[in-house]
């Protein structure tokens, strides 16, 4: 198997906080590899790590065969690194800082410029190529920061949250950023906050917690292993769901939640058969239902059942939608 | 659909995809290039936020015509006679004031994250800070040009000439990017700017001032005369002051010489480890 990334038992601490405690990550070249967490996990730290920045204090990685510490220079020759924070000098201007990391790379001064200008357009940002990059909206930084590191084609991109803080027209454009990359055949290794995230781009997840992996696998294995999906059903009359929930628990055997809009009832089903069956003894007495839906529990609910405390908690902000009524 | 026209919409993965199928690798850039190429940066961060070239020009004008006019007439007699003594003082005191800059420079790039971007690159990774020296030069090199204009209109007359004068600049450059080295140390060191800039005025302040910079250390007490004489500051101001008066030491220069080379020989080595394990 070809693996991009392997690391035994990757610890950093400062002082007292072991910030990673012992990772043991197996990530194959190809795709996206999702590294999910609340603030304070461990994910900017182990990404350093692995993106040689920080010296690990204990274990060990392999970065497309090199080893972090004794070949980092290897590393780092077929890396790129996007962090979490605006990681291009806000002083300059979009296009003067990729001129400035194509010479660093080795360009010479003309090919620099044309490759900068060339990536200021395939971002969407050549109309703003000659303002600094401080004048730069949230997500024009994102896209010129990872823009930054695709000067050279990496073999593996590191993206430490890049849609933490976007609107989702920005965090679209993102996505599409990263479904790009992937499709040129560069592996990423994308942290995030958002569970929707992972699960939108990332083929296998890694969840960590305390500097711990604490559950790993596809986006499906993962809400497989919380061992439900679940039914959402609304009904058109609000006085009929107590009656509606009572005759769903029946059938389905699992807890009913009523949600707090009135009308929708929630229930966790382990075999998805049985819901056909239980509409229709709705539909039998009579009770009116508008929309139902049936679905494997989302991320949220796997965090919870692997931390026992709900992601929201960790999460700073939702990436829900508003779509109006 | 055609496959003659291209389809006008952007769809940003279609274009990231054939970007980075146009991406060449070109062979890696060399220590020279890629030093020359964050001495670049420097220029054109100068370029942009002109305002850094306030301290390193108001400075030196206001340190020159208040030290002249307020302490000159009481020090030597009269301010003409001042100002030739104390012009080379000034011209030393302002260009090691501004070696902090360089602390300061590093500092904010950690704070900022750009830091981290150009430690990931597959350069010589001290072309970082050898970038950033050779972006301070041309500070130093234009705070020298302010206050000898400065010195010249209120009528300094260097004895040494336009030789001398140069000569004590290119000293003082030397010096300072040795000293340059040890701010770098603090850079990355300490955990803010603003810390920096506390860290090194603390040093600097009685470095100059307690030194031969303003006046002659024969009127001071003993104890404070043996600390200016072997302040390296003095050394250096001696140095300049000959060159500019027409009357070199060789063996102030030699020892100046001397001095820059242990300065870096001891503090370079540790800023690179520090920058390398930060
Ligand atoms: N340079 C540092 N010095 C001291 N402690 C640090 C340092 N960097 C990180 N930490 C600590 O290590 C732990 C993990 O931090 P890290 O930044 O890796 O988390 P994260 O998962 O990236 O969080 P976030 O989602 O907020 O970015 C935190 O407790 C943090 O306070
Ligand atoms: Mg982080």
């Amino acid at each position: 198997m070809d693996l991009a990334i392997e690391t035994h038992g990757l610890v950093k601490t400062f002082g007292d906080n072991r910030a990673v405690d012992g990772v043991d990550l197996a990530i194959r070249a190809g795709g996206v590899y999702g590294v999910l967490g609340p603030n304070g996990a461990g994910k900017t730290t182990t990404i350093k790590m692995l993106a040689t920045l920080l010296v690990p204090d204990g274990g060990t990685a392999t970065v497309l065969g090199h080893d972090v510490v004794r070949e980092a220079p290897d590393v780092r020759a077929r890396v790129a690194m996007t962090g979490q924070f605006a990681s291009l000098d806000e002083d300059l201007t979009g296009l003067e800082n990729l001129v400035l990391l194509a010479r660093l790379y080795g360009y010479g001064k003309a090919a620099a410029k044309e490759r900068g200008m060339q990536l200021l357009e395939a971002f969407d940002l050549a109309e703003s190529a000659k303002k600094q990059v401080k004048a730069y909206s949230g997500g024009m930084r994102r896209r010129i920061d990872i823009a930054g590191s695709i000067v050279v084609r990496p073999d593996l991109m590191f993206l430490d949250e890049p849609t933490t803080g976007l609107d989702p027209r920005s965090r679209n454009q993102v996505w599409e950023i990263v479904r790009g990359l992937v499709g040129a055949g560069t592996t990423i290794l994308l942290t995030t906050q958002y569970l929707e995230e992972a699960d939108q781009l990332a083929d296998r997840i890694a969840v960590i917690d305390h500097g711990r992996v604490i559950a790993e696998g596809t986006s499906g294995e993962l809400k497989a292993s919380v061992g439900s999906g679940a039914v959402r059903v609304r009904v058109a009359d609000p006085g009929d769901r107590e009656e509606v929930a009572r005759l769903l628990a029946e059938t389905l055997a699992a807890e009913p939640v009523l949600e707090p809009d009135g009308t929708t009832v929630t229930l966790r089903v382990d075999d998805p058969t049985a819901v056909a069956g239980a509409l229709q003894r709705v539909g039998d007495r009579g009770l009116r239902v508008n929309e139902y839906s049936l679905g494997q529990p989302s991320l949220d609910e796997v965090f919870l059942a692997l931390t026992g405390r709900p992601a929201e908690e960790s999460a700073t902000e939702t990436q829900d939608q508003e779509v109006p009524a | 659909m055609t496959t003659e026209t291209r389809e006008p919409t952007r769809s940003l993965d279609a274009s990231v995809i054939a970007a980075l199928g146009a991406a060449e690798r070109p062979p890696r850039a060399n220590a020279v290039s890629s030093s020359l190429t964050f001495g670049w940066r420097a220029l054109l961060k100068i370029k942009h936020v002109p305002e850094q070239l306030f301290d390193v020009t108001m400075f030196p004008i206001l340190f020159t015509l208040m030290f002249t006019y307020v302490f000159g007439g009481a020090i030597s007699g009269s301010t003409g006679d001042y100002l030739q003594y104390a012009l080379p003082g000034i011209l030393t005191q302002t260009v090691v004031f501004i070696t902090m800059y360089t602390g300061l420079t590093i500092n904010t790039d950690i704070d900022k994250g750009v830091f981290d971007r150009f430690r990931s690159l597959p350069v010589w990774r001290a072309s970082l800070l050898v970038g950033a020296l050779l972006g301070d030069t041309l500070r130093y090199g234009l705070a020298s040009f302010m206050v000898l204009v400065v010195g010249v209109l209120i009528g300094y007359r260097a004895p040494g000439g336009f030789l001398g004068v140069i000569l004590a600049v290119l000293l003082l450059l030397v010096f300072c990017f040795s000293l340059s080295w040890l701010w770098l140390i603090v850079g990355l060191k300490v955990r803010s700017p603003n810390a920096v800039m506390g860290t090194s005025m603390m040093v600097l302040f009685p470095l100059t001032f307690i030194s031969s910079v303003f006046a002659p250390p024969e009127t001071m007490p003993g104890w404070l005369q043996a600390f200016v004489d072997v302040n390296p500051v003095t050394l250096l101001c001696e140095a300049a002051r000959g060159l500019m008066d027409d009357a070199p030491d060789s063996g102030d220069i030699l020892i100046v010489l001397v001095l820059s080379a242990v300065i870096t020989a001891v503090f370079a080595p540790i800023a690179l480890r520090l920058y390398n394990t930060k």
